[in-house]
């Protein structure tokens, strides 16, 4: 009854369908010829194309209906099937050894172009990492991230074409300098709260852009800086191919550092101060968090990684412009924290690869990489609102609880 | 010297004066409730204490040191805790979770240890339901939650606004026995607002009557049981 119910329902929509495309894809005029086509078989076509679709919709919605009433009576039976799978020694150890195996020997498997690709997704999983913990732990939805990544990137550029400065040298600076940006920002959008911190924050990525478009003494204008250096290795003269692949392990090396920072982060005492920030900033303050504190941390920590990429970036590329960091690339980089999961370590780090390498393979379909892009974010949000790879908080347990570091909220 | 000190208190939103000078004391130990109709200034005279709201004159002075330039958290460090207005619990988190948070500032592991199964005594329900997102408790089953989690804090002085709100008669006169067990049990001062008159006078020391942002009647909780004008405003007799 219900089945027959829901195969109305998309006999309408497809017969909806064929009506609002009709004048698009069965007339056709030929002024030529001075006669009109009737392509019915289009119509045809879309019928049963959209039926299909729209069944196969309402299907799958049904179905995850279905499931939802399983899983959250349930406590958690799911997550902790995965936890116990990745807990258990005997599969972990072994896993991970053969990741940080393959990781190794990648870029002397695989050409110079495939060790560039890694090196980006390597790149991107840092800055999703970083965004992450604006957004995924403390809850302040940051849609100018992407500034703090210019700041370091021009930082190091600046500094290298007007003082010579070194790659290594620039790394720290270029996230200083990316802090002290955030802390000037941070302290008058502190007051403000979800979509009124989106805008000012995207405000302020356009113009910091816009300001590195025009500003031409200072950077060049929209001709950019060429000739970056790449970072030396003690003075030794490497070609290409080898750069290519240090550079692959200088990334590799900062992103397991990030990995490593985030991890401890998330289960500090700031850590906590942020979830609470997250889940409600009233009932945080009565707790006695410093919530501005807690905020700016936390705005701060994001910059500075975004900072460090920055350079990365800069010295990777060897040529900066203001078109790298445009707003798409803030929304690249949400992407990636909100479709891998929010506040899931594991959930970034897989949804950076897939939104990285997915378009660098799928060439062939390069002109339908947004549209399918919109489509696999559509679906996500449907059907997985929690990202790929929901997060699982540590649970607090008093008595085995090791001392608290940090200082959020002091 | 009073535990809490309110001196001519006034407190504005914008351009609309809330509180028109209010001055009440609590003495350590004892059970003290706000009662009025609704606008009267009762929940403001909460915030203002706990720095959400400050004051634009007038002093707060808490064991004789003036806190009303504080910040909040400053405020819950020195030892005030609040029980926000509609509770306000943390909906993703645990019972357990909600818990930590409220020991925040406490790094004494055993200690807070001790306070959790304390409150799980007092509120068995909590501690079947321990590892349920707080979002998911009733009404009633969170309001506990909020007054435990602001006791984890082990604070001088309970803030607690409008406990009954939504609960169902039964559910708010176990929560009421339970704050009069939490005030001799632990000696925890408390400073409670609410509507059901009837209900906070019984349980109180004593009683202040708020009416437009002003103070007009304050006494022992017998008293203000008995004056024929809070019977027939606010006791529905």
């Amino acid at each position: 009854m219900k089945a027959l119910a829901e195969l109305k329902k998309s006999l309408g929509i497809a017969l909806w369908f064929m009506a609002l495309t009709f004048p698009v894809m069965v007339i056709r005029v030929n002024t030529i010829e001075r006669v009109v086509e009737w392509r019915w078989r289009n119509m045809a076509f879309i019928g049963i194309g959209s039926f299909l679709l729209s069944f196969a919709w309402r299907l799958l919605l049904a179905r995850k209906e279905r499931g939802r009433g399983k899983t959250d009576t349930g406590d958690g039976t799911i997550p902790a099937v995965r936890r116990r799978l990745l807990a258990a020694p005997g599969i972990r150890q072994p896993a991970l050894a053969a990741l940080a195996l393959s990781a190794a020997a990648f870029p002397f498997l695989f050409s110079s172009y495939q060790t560039n690709i890694m090196t980006t997704a390597l790149m991107y999983v840092m800055l999703g990492l970083g965004l992450n913990i604006v957004v995924g732990l403390a809850g302040l939805l940051d849609l100018g991230y992407v500034a703090f990544y210019a700041v370091g990137a021009y930082s190091y550029a600046l500094l290298n074409h007007h003082f010579g400065l070194g790659f290594w040298a620039a790394l720290p600076v270029g996230a200083l300098l990316s802090v002290l940006f955030a802390l000037a920002l941070g302290f008058p959008i502190l007051r403000l709260r979800g979509d009124y911190l989106a805008i000012v924050t995207l405000g302020f990525c356009e113009i910091t852009r816009l300001v590195l478009e025009n500003w031409n003494e200072f950077s060049f204008g929209p001709s950019g800086i060429a000739n970056i250096s790449r970072p030396g290795l003690f003075g030794l003269r490497l070609t290409l191919h080898e750069a290519t692949i240090y550079f692959y392990f200088i990334v590799l090396g900062l992103c397991l550092a990030t990995l490593f920072v985030v991890r401890r982060l998330q289960h500090s005492r700031v850590g906590r101060a942020w979830v609470a920030l997250r889940e409600d900033e009233i009932a945080c303050e009565a707790m006695g968090i410093d919530k501005a504190r807690a905020k700016l941390t936390a705005y701060t920590l994001g910059a500075a990684w975004a900072g460090m990429v920055g350079v990365l970036f800069a010295a990777k590329t060897t040529f900066i412009n203001p078109a790298s960091f445009t707003f798409l690339e803030s929304a690249m980089i949400l992407s990636i924290v909100v479709l891998g999961g929010m506040g899931s370590i594991m959930g970034i780090v897989v949804g950076a690869f897939l939104l990285i390498l997915t378009p660098e393979y799928l060439r062939a379909f390069s002109s339908y990489r947004m549209l399918l892009f919109g489509t696999v974010m559509v679906l996500m949000m449907v059907f997985r609102p929690q990202g790929i790879v929901a997060n699982v908080r540590q649970v607090y347990r008093y008595r085995k609880q090791p001392e608290s570091e940090g200082c959020a909220g002091g | 010297m009073p535990l809490l000190e309110l001196d001519n208190v006034a407190t504005f939103y914008g351009s609309i004066q809330a509180l028109k000078g209010i001055s009440l004391s609590i003495a350590a130990g004892e059970i003290i409730t706000l009662i009025g109709a609704n606008g009267a200034g009762k929940s403001t005279t909460l915030m203002t204490i706990c720095g959400i709201a400050p004051p634009r004159a007038g002093r707060i002075l808490f064991r004789g040191a003036a806190i009303e330039a504080a910040e909040p958290h400053e405020i819950v460090r020195r030892g005030i805790s609040q029980v926000p207005e509609g509770r306000r619990i943390f909906p993703h988190l645990t019972v357990t979770e909600n818990l930590a948070m409220g020991a925040f500032l406490r790094k004494d592991s055993t200690e807070i240890a001790r306070d959790r199964e304390y409150l799980f005594s007092l509120f068995p329900i909590l501690k079947e339901r321990r590892h349920q997102p707080g979002g998911t408790l009733s009404g009633g089953e969170q309001q506990m939650l909020a007054i435990s989690r602001a006791l984890m804090a082990r604070p001088a002085l309970l803030l607690l606004d409008e406990p009954s709100l939504g609960l169902a008669p039964l559910v708010s006169r176990l929560i009421f026995r339970i704050i009069r067990q939490i005030n001799e049990e632990r000696r925890t001062t408390i400073l409670l607002v609410e509507q059901n008159a009837n209900l906070a006078l019984r349980i109180a020391h004593r009683g202040y009557v708020l009416e437009n942002g002003r103070i007009t009647l304050e006494g022992n909780c017998a008293e203000l049981l008995g004056n024929e004008e809070v019977k027939r405003a606010y006791l529905g007799m």
